[in-house]
């Protein structure tokens, strides 16, 4: 019985307690000097240092959809710059916030819940309080605002790394000369393609740091703790990630 | 001063504190004894306001500090330093910076006069020259002594020690034991200890409070606690290997 009502009421917990926890971190911007430091340490950790996997990402799925968009369209009545047209709004609409979205969850969110989890569990961050330091200031506000300024960088790499994967692919498979390609997604580029997909960047880089740093934050149980808020930063963000797009897609198209 | 009064703390359906009350008077010494798992953490946790109680209230100068904003509660928790029971050293930083965290962020001085506060601090503790060390490469005893320098770095009023000997060598413990005691004795700073080692206690206490199946038990000084028939007290003075009534042969103790 107490299960059940501990189990019927565990979201709107949560989401209060997210709720408060942004609510605060907002409150410490005006100390925000103490945190600045902070910040440019967590922009090179979150931003730079995620270029090369979201690079390899983004190559391998402007190449893949490439690659079949062109074996799709076999009808000789459809022009082969139709891929151009398929692959590049694929890729700034969606692809290229979504691809570098997940694996973010996995890079970065995991690493923010270890981190905070382990600080959490060693009473580091109780330290922090104990000194009289806004301890959600000094950890969480540098960590999501990282990833707000860095993840649409990370997504305009994505989209030109991955055009050119996509070229590539064409290229040395044969499927459609880089002109027509190009011509293709001439034709029927969308001028919102790219602040959509720039919106959705914003909005999925706020969700993985933050809802990362809610679960690091709150850990409890030692080691094993910090392993399950790892794991679930990793997936509760994934999912985040689907219905922020959907919401997104829904309001914005 | 520092007073709590009739705190209860549960967590969940199981009561850690009931009921507890303890003044902690300007100047002393107080050791917060107890067995393993009977809330001496706890309670000293709702001193710094880290946890809050169920019911009752905890006033520093006068203050309740749950009862005050946010940033207040930061103010008066800069009065006091705290040592952790694991250490609580900040594992991106190393043992300089650790120490040096507070001053760079609470004080205007200068980088030289922080390197030279931190070497002083580094040296009390009897470790100089591990500044350049990650916590990760100090052994346990180590890393509690740098955390021990980095809670006296600004020189609080309040200092809480949290098992500050538990797990070193009795040479070390020593060590640790005269240093507390230097510190509360030259620099009149108030001083909470909590421990389960009794030889701390009667070597650097004032007081001693001792909770128990989740009251608290027994407050008295050192000397009540040597003529107490408490059964409760005596035993567990006893499970530390320590004869009340003979205060003349403080036990060949720790060295043993
Ligand atoms: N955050 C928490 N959530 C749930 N239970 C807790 C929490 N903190 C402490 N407890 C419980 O409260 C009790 C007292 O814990 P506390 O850490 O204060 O013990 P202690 O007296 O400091 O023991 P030790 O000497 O081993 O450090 C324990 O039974 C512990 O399980
Ligand atoms: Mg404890």
């Amino acid at each position: 019985m107490a299960s059940l009502q501990l189990r019927l009421t565990q979201p709107f917990f949560s989401l209060g307690r997210y709720v408060m926890l942004l609510a605060k971190a907002f409150t410490s911007l005006g100390e925000f000097g103490l945190y600045r430091k902070n910040l440019f340490v967590q922009m090179v950790r979150t931003g730079i240092d995620s270029i090369p996997i979201v690079a390899l990402a983004a190559a391998f799925s402007g190449a893949v959809t490439t690659v079949q968009t062109a074996y799709q369209l076999v009808s000789p009545l459809i022009p082969k710059s139709t891929i151009g047209a398929v692959v590049v709004p694929s890729l700034i609409m969606e692809l290229g916030a979504v691809v570098t979205g997940f694996i973010l969850a996995g890079r970065v969110g995991a690493r923010i819940a270890a981190e905070l989890g382990t600080m959490r569990v060693t009473e580091q961050i109780d330290a922090l309080e104990a000194m009289g330091l806004n301890s959600v200031g000094y950890l969480i506000v540098p960590r999501v605002m990282a990833g707000v300024l860095m993840f649409p960088v990370l997504y305009v790499s994505a989209c030109f790394v991955g055009i050119s994967g996509g070229l590539l692919a064409a290229e040395i498979s044969g499927a459609v000369a880089i002109g027509e390609f190009i011509q293709g997604a001439r034709d029927y580029y969308l001028p919102f393609g790219p602040y959509f997909g720039l919106i959705k960047s914003f909005v999925f880089g706020f969700v993985i740091t933050s809802i990362s740093c809610y679960m690091g934050y709150f850990t409890e149980g030692g080691a094993e703790g910090v392993g399950r808020s790892t794991t679930q930063a990793a997936v509760i963000s994934c999912v985040y990630i689907l219905l922020s797009d959907l919401v997104l897609a829904i309001v914005l198209l | 001063m520092i007073k709590v009064e009739h705190i209860y703390k549960s967590f969940g359906e199981k009561p850690v504190l009931q009921d507890v009350s303890l003044t902690i008077e300007e100047g002393e010494t107080l050791a917060i004894i107890g067995r393993s798992g009977s809330g001496k953490s706890v309670l000293m946790k709702h001193i710094i306001g880290l946890l809050k109680p169920d019911r009752g209230r905890v006033l520093v100068d006068g203050t309740d500090i749950n009862a005050i904003s946010y940033s207040e509660l930061r103010r008066v928790r800069q009065q006091f330093g705290v040592l952790f029971q694991g250490g609580a050293l900040f594992d991106s930083m190393n043992a300089f910076d650790n120490v040096a965290f507070p001053l760079q962020t609470f004080t205007t001085k200068t980088k030289d006069e922080i390197r030279k506060e931190v070497e002083h601090c580094l040296d009390v503790v009897h470790l100089p020259g591990v500044g350049a060390k990650k916590p990760s490469e100090l052994s346990g005893g180590m890393k509690k002594r740098v955390a021990l320098a980095r809670a006296i770095a600004l020189r609080p009023r309040y200092i809480i020690y949290d098992e500050p000997t538990s797990g070193l060598d009795p040479e070390t413990s020593n060590t640790i034991d005269d240093l507390i005691k230097n510190l509360a004795d030259q620099l009149d700073i108030t001083s909470i200890v909590v421990t389960h080692d009794m030889h701390s206690v009667l070597s650097i206490a004032d007081r001693a409070a001792l909770i128990h199946a989740t009251r608290m038990h027994w407050v008295g000084t050192i000397a009540d606690l040597h003529r107490s028939n408490d059964a409760v007290l005596r035993a567990f003075v006893k499970a530390n290997e320590y004869f009340i009534g003979e205060p003349s042969t403080p036990s060949a103790a720790r060295a043993s």
